[in-house]
């Protein structure tokens, strides 16, 4: 019971990684394929926030005035830092994955990859 | 971005709250260094603002206010204002980006200059994250005409 | 062609969950994670930098490379959105 209890945050991640990762192998629909892809990315985020937390009381690392700084008191700023920075680029890669959705709408008039993949069959 | 869309109610709200938005935006850039906050967090409030205007009116608010040009700018000047004061530390004989050396031109000492020079990296960053955001759901909603309509 | 992509998953799940049984607990403060570089952090970033926020120090600070490389990497993305989309005229 106790394991249970020291690890089920980790399945809980590893459940929604692979709802992501089989949206993104399975599925034909691109914009489907590109949701998979956001909630692998958010799994991905949960498990490293989750890696900064202390048990016993400890705060958000923000020092607070007159009180001496026992690093036991405060959450691990580096693992909030480097997610900081993967939620930029998550986004950053959404909006560009988007903008070369649009593009291949354009060019084929369809988002399924069957569609796709038949159409430049075709024209060779 | 749809065209028949006239609610007095959501326009007048938008309308008020947009420059409180702002505000508020500003104050998370600004106080990033006593409470949660900082360039990325206040940049993307910043944008939301703008993107809010444009789903309640329409897209030529935003654009009288924030042209496509002027949007452009801020986000390369974004990136320049975080480059030079690396190379501002470089010049005044200090590694890039340690901003320890910034207290021989700033009225404060080598510690609080640290301080100055992550409030001016954090400016940046807002700057860009903010003209980003902007820019890309404009192109993406209007599919790159800036107009109205729907994206064929 | 769903059941090779289902049994690819579970494989991949039934590992990660395997690889768990040596990660330390959750909100283990005696963690590798937490005791090897971050309590310098937090005992130096008042000290060091005046500030209070560590993950402010940290992100513009003491990783301030790190953090240009970010900022360019958003500044191309709006730019690969404007060059793929932007058509001024119908052509």
């Amino acid at each position: 019971m106790e394991f249970v209890i020291g690890k089920y945050n980790f399945w809980v991640y590893i459940v929604l990684m692979m709802i992501g990762f089989y949206a993104m192998i399975a599925k034909r629909n691109l914009v489907k394929k590109l949701v998979g892809m956001n909630i692998f990315q958010t799994a991905i985020i949960l498990f490293f926030v989750s890696i900064a937390s202390k048990k016993g009381g400890a705060t958000i690392p923000i020092l607070q005035k007159g009180m001496t700084i026992n690093p036991s008191q405060y959450m691990n700023p580096l693992p909030h830092v480097l997610m900081l920075t993967a939620i930029v680029v998550m986004v950053s890669t959404f909006g560009v994955a988007l903008a070369l959705i649009m593009m291949i709408y354009k060019k084929y008039g369809t988002l399924e990859e069957d569609e796709i993949l038949e159409i430049e069959r075709n024209r060779k | 971005m749809i065209k028949d869309f006239d609610n007095i109610i959501i326009k007048t709200v938008c309308r008020i709250l947009t420059p409180f938005l702002q505000i508020f935006a500003f104050y998370v850039i600004a106080h990033g260094h006593y409470s949660p906050g900082g360039g990325f967090q206040g940049g993307c409030i910043l944008g939301a603002s703008f993107i809010l205007l444009v789903i309640a009116h329409d897209i030529n608010t935003v654009k009288k206010r924030m042209s496509e040009k002027l949007n452009t700018f801020l986000c390369s000047i974004g990136v320049m204002i975080y480059a030079g004061i690396g190379l501002l530390c470089l010049m005044l004989g200090a590694n890039y980006l340690d901003y320890g050396i910034l207290h021989t031109i700033l009225p404060v000492d080598a510690v609080k200059a640290r301080a100055m020079g992550t409030l001016g990296i954090e400016i940046g960053v807002g700057l860009t994250v903010m003209s980003v955001m902007v820019s890309i759901f404009l192109n993406i909603a209007s599919g790159g005409k800036h107009e109205e309509g729907a994206p064929e | 062609m769903k059941v090779f992509a289902l049994m690819a998953v579970i494989i991949t799940g039934a590992a990660l969950i395997y690889s768990t049984f040596g990660m330390p607990d959750w909100g283990d403060a005696d963690s590798p994670a937490n005791t090897h570089v971050s309590p310098r952090y937090i005992e130096k970033s008042i000290e060091e930098t005046a500030t209070p926020n560590i993950v402010t120090s940290v992100l513009a600070d003491y990783r301030g490379y790190d953090t240009l490389g970010e900022t360019t990497v958003i500044f191309t993305a709006g730019i690969v959105c404007m060059l793929l989309l932007r058509n001024k005229k119908d052509d």
